[in-house]
């Protein structure tokens, strides 16, 4: 049986921004950046508390996974803000909404009550988008 | 006057904390008063302490402790000494930032230096050991075996 996930992808622009995106902004750790050859590079980030979580900021580039004009189409799409990637979680969701747009975060949503959770969106360097949640709290 | 642009209450109370928090995240490296981030912020220290401990889940002091313990850990991953770490990250002994560190990261800051410099050291000369097979043959990387050479 499937017990845990501990690698997914989020398809990015560039990764020296996505970097600077994920590290300097979101907070998170970096887990591992190799050099792969010119031009390419391995980079995996980590949500602070969740240190065996590594996102692979893969950019979108033509080669073997992106073949012909996939790789432009992708970009188009990502530029778009067609793909949501997942929900993130926090302490405090005012708090952490606040810090995030003080440091230049875009959000589609501010914190709102919905149906279903407090929540609110925002975007990546790319245009990815995040719901961010917060932790129930007793 | 911030303009009352937010959808939840209190939001000028969590503007003056996030304020707060960003002044620690900025000033680690100096000797932080937090009785004086409070009058910054304009709350009693007692009502600071309590707010912040309940929106970031630390007191101030435990929260600036745990900053400075995670740049010291960046810091001795690139060609820090572990005396330039400790200074750097506001710390005015070394015994006292060695004891802490140990403490919290389970090992002394020479011990984790070594082991940081020894897995940097692998991801350079084989990265494959890091990746994914799934990723890597998707990238095309798996014909590279020899990384040494395209570096």
């Amino acid at each position: 049986m499937i017990t845990r996930m501990n690698h997914v992808s989020i398809f990015v622009l560039n990764q020296e921004s996505a970097y600077e995106f994920y590290v300097n902004k979101l907070g998170f750790k970096v887990h591992t950046d190799a050099p792969m050859g010119p031009g390419m590079r391995w980079l995996t980030v980590t949500p602070p508390e969740q240190p065996d979580l590594e996102i692979s900021l893969m950019a979108i580039e033509e080669g073997m996974m992106f073949k012909g004009e996939a790789a432009k189409q992708m970009r188009e799409l990502v530029k778009k803000g067609t793909f949501g990637f997942g929900v993130f979680q926090c302490n405090d969701l005012n708090a952490t909404y606040e810090e995030l747009k003080a440091k230049g975060v875009v959000f589609k949503k501010p914190p709102t009550k919905e149906f279903y959770a407090y929540e609110a969106l925002f975007m990546d360097d790319s245009g990815n988008w995040f719901s961010l949640g917060e932790k129930e709290k007793k | 006057m911030n303009q009352p642009d937010s959808s939840y209450p209190k939001f000028y109370l969590y503007k003056r904390m996030v304020k707060a928090k960003l002044f620690i995240d900025e000033n680690y490296k100096d000797n932080i008063d937090l009785n004086n981030i409070a009058e910054e912020a304009y709350f009693s220290k007692f009502h600071f302490i309590r707010l912040f401990k309940t929106i970031y889940g630390k007191t101030p002091h435990q929260y600036l402790t745990a900053i400075r313990i995670d740049k010291a850990r960046l810091l001795l991953g690139s060609h820090h000494t572990i005396a330039q770490t400790c200074y750097d990250v506001g710390f005015d002994s070394i015994t006292s930032f060695t004891g802490l560190f140990k403490k919290i990261e389970g090992k002394t800051p020479s011990e984790y230096q070594r082991q940081i410099r020894e897995r940097q050291e692998r991801i350079r000369n084989t990265p494959l050991q890091f990746i994914p097979n799934c990723f890597a043959e998707q990238k095309g990387w798996t014909k590279n075996r020899n990384f040494e050479e395209v570096l």
